[in-house]
This record gives C-alpha cells, structure tokens and sequence, in this order.
C-alpha cells in the first residue's frame, strides 16, 4: 500500500483526462469513469485507516531535497471524509446535472477538484502545497460559475478575485519561510523554526498564512465570497464546497502548519481565537435574516467553521495543560467531520428541492415534506444535527468544545459559543418551518419525490449522522485519537524526516 | 491542401499581403526554433513550458496572418482538444512507469553520459509531453475566447 | 535591500489597482501585476553577491558551479508560479467575456445583482 500513496493524486487526474478523450466518442461513458475513479479512490482512503504512519519519498530523492509525502493519522482522517463525500456527491450529480449542458465537463472539473484536494492532504512540502491549493481553487472558480447565468458569473468573477489575492498571499509567506531558513520541507522547516524562534519575520508569515487560508477557509474578515458562491454553484458543488473544500484547503492547512510546522506560539492562539468567536457570532446573526435557502446555510458553514477555529485556538496556546488541549482538539476535529457530513446533507437536500420545485426563495415553499418524504425527513435530521439536539453528532462535538473552553477559562468565549448554538437552533428551526412544513403552495401540488440516485446519498449521509453520534467513542478510538496525537506532537513530526 | 498563394492574394480575409508573405517565411523558423527548446531543455534554458509557448504562438501569428479558416485547416479545435489531453496521459503514464521500477517519477531510463542530447533519462519525454500540451492548450484557449467565443459571433452578425 | 523595498511598492500598486478602479480589465491587470511582484520577489531572494547563472556547460567543474551560483530553486519555483497565473489570468479574462454578454458594461460597479 505503501507505494500507491501518490495515486490519490494520480488517479483523478487521468480520470479527468481520459473523461474529456472518452468523452467525444460518446457522452454516456463520462459519468461511468467518474464514478469508478472516486469508488476506487475511496476504498484506497479507507485502506489508508489501517496504515501504521510511513513517508514516501517521490522520484527517490532523499529529504530535505525530495519531496515527500507523508502519511499519518491526521492526513488519514481527511482523506476518508475527502473521498468518501466526492463518491456520495458523484452518485447525486448523475441525476442533477443533467438540468445543465456539458456534463462532461463538468466532470472532469469535478474530479480536478478532489486530485487538487487529495494533493494538499497527502503532501510534505510547502511549494507543492502551493501547487495543488491552485489546482483545486482554480477547478472550484470554473465549477462556482458552471451555470454561466447572470448572477453566478458575478459570484464566479467575486471569488476569483478574492481567491486570486487569498493564494498570493500564501505564496509570499512561502517565499519568506524559504528565505529565512533555505528549505522548503515541512518537518525540516519545522526544526529550523524550532532553532530559530520567535522574531519579527516568523510573525508577518503567521499574519500572510491566516490571511491567505483563513480566506480559503472563509473566517469572517475574509468571507464575502461564500455566501455569493455557494448559493450560485450547482448544488452538488455547493456541497463539495461548503463540506469538503474549506476544511481541506483552508482548516487543514492552518492545522498542518500551525500545529507541526510553526508550533505553540501566544499570537496564533489568540487570533485564531478571536477569529473564531468573530466568525460564530456575526455568520450566526447575519443568517437569521435571510430568504434564500442556501444562502442561509452558507452562513451558517462560516459559523460552524468558527466553532472548528475556536478549538484549535485553544490548543495552540503554550503552557495549557494537555488534557485541556487535547479537549479542544479532539472536539475540533469531531466538529470538523460532522460538519462535512451534515452541511453536505442540507446542501444536496436544497438541491433535490431545487430540482423539483425549481425555486430556492423560503416564501413560495413550504409544506413538502407530504410530498417529499424522504428529502424532508433527511433534512430534519441534518437539521436537527447541525443545531446540536442529542443524540445527533453535532451535540457531541458543540459540548465537547464548550467544556474545553470553560476548563480552559475563556468563559466570555464559552458563553459566545452556547448562544451561538441557541442561534443557530433558532434559524434552523426557521428553516424547517418555511420549507418542510406549513401551507403547501397551489403551485407546487402537483411535486413528486426526487429521483433514487439522488434520494439514495442523502439517505447515506442521515444513516451517518445518526451512527456517528450514537457510535461516538468508536468513531473517537479510531480516527480521532491517532489525528489529534499527531498534531499535539511536533517532535514526532520531526522525526518522520529521519525514520520515514 | 491549402493553397497559400491564393490565399495571399485573397485580401478579404485576414491582413495585408506583405504580413502574409512574411508570416509564410518566417512560420517555419518560428516551429523549428520551438522544437529546439522544447528537445535541448534538459541541457539549456527553456523546456518544455516555454517552448510549448512559442510554438503556440506560432499558430496565434498563422491566425491572425492569414484568418481563421486557414490556421483552423492546420489543426482545428477537435484535435487541440485530443492532444492536449494525449500530452497529459503521456505524462502520467511517464510518472507511473516510474512506480514500476520504485518510486513515483523515478528517473528509470538510463542516464547517458552528460551533455549529450540523449541523456538525462525520463526529463525529454517529460518535455516533450508538456510542450504537447502548453502548445494545444493554449492555441484552444486563443480560439475559444476569440473565434468560438459567443460575444464575438455576436458582434459578427451585427456587421452582416 | 531597497530592491525588495521596491517588489513590496509594486505589490502595493497592484492591490491599489485591484481596489480603486472600477473597470473589469483594469483589476485583472492589477491581479497580474500582484502575481508577478511576488514572482520577482521569490528569483530576487536566491540572489548571492557575485554569482554565475547556474549553467553547467562542457569543461566546468560541477562542484566550482555549485559553490558560486546563484540559488536555482526560487526559479524552478517560479517557473511553476508562472503557469498557474497564466491559468488564473485565462479563466479570469474567459468569465469577463461572458460577464460583459450578460450585463453589457465593464464597470464592476454596475454588476451588483447579489447583495446582503
């Protein structure tokens, strides 16, 4: 398994181009290829659980001259959520894209999207970070603006630019890592880092790197490109966007290098703390008001992420004991899981609405759930998840939180994050009650139920919700624990460039 | 088959017979110089990125010569479409073969002696499937905006 | 010293173009102009006092090349930049093309059909 690590990346690739040669013979065979590059991509992920942590040296050049690829418990955890939501969103968009023309296309740009983001999980160096973070944010500004109507060229054009600027700031703060310490591999930086220390340099870099990935992450200084992008792209895209690639190219790598490379440090914790609360309470509020489904649930994923970002502040700090961090930590990373799942779920839910109806204005639905059975009962339980009713998944990761943030004595920030959860309960609840029940609208009696290739990933993704909060202390032994044990250790992160 | 004499004297499409002229001359220089950057990359500046680029540009420069149903004769936008995404699998396979015999792009091939125009292992092969691609790539991306753009065809019936 | 000073003005200019000018064509320009100060910034840092370019040509001991050279990696390394921002930059000029159908002006101020 060893040698097939590079495949994650290899793969959809050649899917993506071999789609677009296979693609002029005959229009149906693109949809077979896609599904069968993700299906073998997922099983890959999931082999990748049982893995003991190892580094693959590409073209075997030794480090720190080679690039490596490294492969531990936190890069595990995100590629399975990663690839098993890209087969689930593949499976729903046979059936929904058909509403648009050149399906094909948008195929290969989809599967662009997952090598892009499959290369920034797998990789050990900071410029090929660079590199498939581009990959990715280009294929995703293609996919926002799919439609080509008015306002998603708008949205498409508003993310661009901002995206545009988000990756040139990161470009800037590679450049000045290798111009202060002549290395561009990850566990070499983060000996150097650790020689070196604290100084006024390593302190712009903290202050490009969250410029530029807390915008591919959406915090709330940076986030006015989400809630335009998100309600304009197809709906599985919005999915593929809100659920997957924020958490792999902005959460992830904050995580990465933060955590591994930079180190405890005073000035991320508290920024990346403040950020957060900024994030839950303004997105939490500004969601209240809004009449477009999914721009409401796009508010909603920027105040989730804040709660994801308040965590890892926490943990970050020097001198916090370890029980306190690792709290902080292992709720982050659950919420961070949950959340793919759920926001997912409620986004391709908006999307067999959408297909149905034809509409995504809360004041003409209403009622559906006689209609639309299984859509309605899957979108009360994403919901229900997502505004953290027990036993659902979203209870546990919010609790968590909130006890590793009054442990650890930020009691303003505790009370921040409990009434941002009694808001998000309350536009949630909104939501049910304009879309799913209520007055049925005379012109929409005449609806049936979405089709089973769409109906049949939302039913996977409710089944998850509901295992993944009733199984918690299975889901935290196995994947959680060895996630967060990697990032609370640095030395060891180091040493993978000697065993490796 | 083109004829090209014709066509220069044909003044309705595209420029004036003196860039016509010059453009027929000086078309093969602008390919021969491209091929060379493209197979010395592993030995002198350039490679296959750039030149792929002067190779495009090539056909950017018959384009606007001569109009674009003589450049869309020499290759068309069915085939830039098939070999950009040939250029592309022939890199991967390259970097595949190279997991056969170890590690992910590998440098397998025997390495030669230095300074020679066969050595170096995989790193043409490698070059002549970028330029492959950058040259295909960039020519459909020309046509797309310019010649099959919808904003242009617009503007086009309103002359006629 | 004042050369690094001058790549952080030039970045500065094209975020001024970026934000001040309401015209589509010029804030692409001010992106591409962003792109390649950094570009210049990252070749500018493997610069040594007193460097050879990093040729090795038939006759030249590699050793000797290496030890006065200036550093090749940033330029392997902005050669792969160059690229990506020549695909940001056709993306960006296809979807202006397609905006200017839709809306039938330019200026970014008149594009304003998504608002809260």
């Amino acid at each position: 398994m060893q040698g097939y690590y590079p495949l994650f990346t290899a793969i959809p690739l050649a899917a993506a181009f071999l789609n677009l040669l296979f693609s002029k013979i005959s229009k149906k065979v693109a949809d077979y290829i896609a599904f069968l590059a993700c299906a073998v991509l997922a099983v890959m992920a999931v082999r990748m659980l049982f893995e003991s942590p190892f580094v693959y040296k590409v073209g075997g050049w030794l480090p720190p001259w080679g690039i490596l690829l490294v492969s531990d418990g936190l890069s595990s955890l995100m590629l399975l959520v990663v690839n098993v939501i890209s087969l689930l969103v593949i499976v729903y968009s046979t059936k929904y894209m058909t509403t648009y023309t050149a399906k094909e296309k948008y195929y290969s740009l989809f599967l662009l999207m997952v090598a892009g983001m499959n290369g920034v999980i797998i990789t050990g160096d900071m410029f090929n970070l660079y590199v498939f973070l581009e990959i990715a944010s280009i294929a995703s500004y293609a996919l926002v603006g799919f439609g080509c109507e008015k306002e998603e060229l708008e949205a498409s054009f508003k993310y661009l630019i901002l995206g545009g600027v988000a990756s040139t700031a990161v470009l800037f703060g590679i450049a000045f890592l290798y111009s202060m310490t002549g290395t561009l591999n990850m566990p070499d930086l983060a000996q150097q880092i650790e020689t070196v220390g604290m100084n006024r340099a390593l302190a712009f870099v903290i202050a490009l790197f969250i410029m530029g990935f807390g915008l591919k992450a959406s915090t709330v200084p940076f986030h006015a490109w989400l809630p335009d992008a998100h309600p304009s792209a197809p709906a599985p895209i919005s999915a593929m966007l809100s659920g997957v690639l924020i958490k792999a190219l902005g959460v992830y790598t904050i995580m990465r290098i933060m955590f591994n490379v930079i180190g405890q440090n005073m000035l991320v914790s508290s920024i990346l703390m403040f950020l957060g609360a900024l994030s839950m309470l303004v997105a939490g509020l500004l969601a209240v008001g809004q009449s477009d489904f999914k721009r409401m649930l796009a508010y909603s994923s920027i105040s989730q992420i804040g709660y994801v970002l308040i965590g890892l502040g926490l943990a970050i700090k020097p001198g916090i004991e370890v029980t306190v961090a690792a709290l902080g930590l292992i709720g982050s990373l659950y919420h961070l899981i949950n959340h793919a799942v759920f926001k997912s779920l409620l986004f391709l839910c908006s999307g067999a609405v959408e297909y149905r109806t034809g509409t995504r204005d809360l004041g003409k639905l209403g009622g559906l759930i006689r209609k639309m059975p299984v859509t309605g009962v899957t979108c009360s339980i994403g919901s229900l998840s997502i505004a953290g009713i027990p036993p659902f998944n979203g209870f546990w990761s919010k609790l968590i939180i909130i006890l590793a943030l009054l442990k650890g004595g930020y009691f303003i920030y505790g009370a921040i994050a409990v009434l941002v959860g009694f808001i998000t309960l309350v536009y949630f609840v909104k939501l049910q009650k304009e879309v799913l029940f209520g007055a049925l609208p005379k012109a929409l009696s005449h609806i049936r139920e979405a089709p089973f290739a769409m109906t049949l990933p939302l039913v996977i993704f409710a089944i998850l919700c509901i295992a993944m909060g009733v199984a918690y202390p299975l889901v935290d032994n196995q994947l959680l624990q060895a996630a967060k044990d990697v990032l609370l250790d640095k030395v060891g992160f180091i040493d993978l460039l000697m065993g490796g | 088959m083109v004829d090209l004499d014709q066509e220069i004297r044909d003044s309705k499409k595209g420029m004036t017979p003196i860039v016509k002229t010059i453009t027929r001359f000086v078309m093969g220089i602008i390919v021969m110089f491209g091929a060379y950057i493209v197979l010395y990359g592993h030995l002198t500046p350039g490679g296959g990125f750039a030149g792929g680029v002067i190779l495009a540009c090539g056909y950017i420069l018959l384009t606007l010569g001569f109009g674009k149903d003589v450049s869309l004769k020499k290759m068309n936008n069915l085939a830039a479409s098939l070999l950009d995404n040939l250029g592309v699998l022939i890199f991967l396979s390259i970097g595949l073969l190279g997991t056969t015999a170890g590690y992910f792009f590998l440098n397998f091939i025997d390495h030669g002696q230095d300074f020679k125009l066969f050595s170096s292992g995989i790193i043409p092969l490698c070059n002549i499937a970028i330029a492959l691609k950058v040259t295909s790539s960039l020519f459909a991306i020309f046509l797309a905006l310019s010649i099959f753009g919808r904003f242009v065809s617009t503007l086009v019936e309103e002359e006629e | 010293m004042i050369l690094y000073f001058l790549t952080l003005v030039l970045f500065v200019m094209g975020l001024y173009c970026l934000v001040a000018k309401k015209n589509i064509i010029k804030k692409i320009i001010g992106i591409v102009i962003t792109e390649y100060s950094i570009n210049l910034f990252l070749i500018l840092i493997g610069y040594r006092k007193g460097g050879v370019a990093p040729i090795i040509l038939k006759g030249m001991d590699a050793g000797v090349v290496a030890e006065s050279s200036v550093d090749p990696l940033p330029q392997a390394l902005v050669l792969t930049s160059i690229v990506i921002g020549l695909g940001v930059l056709a993306l960006m000029v296809a979807i202006c093309l397609r905006l200017y159908e839709k809306y039938k002006t330019f200026d970014m101020s008149d594009i304003n059909k998504l608002q809260g």
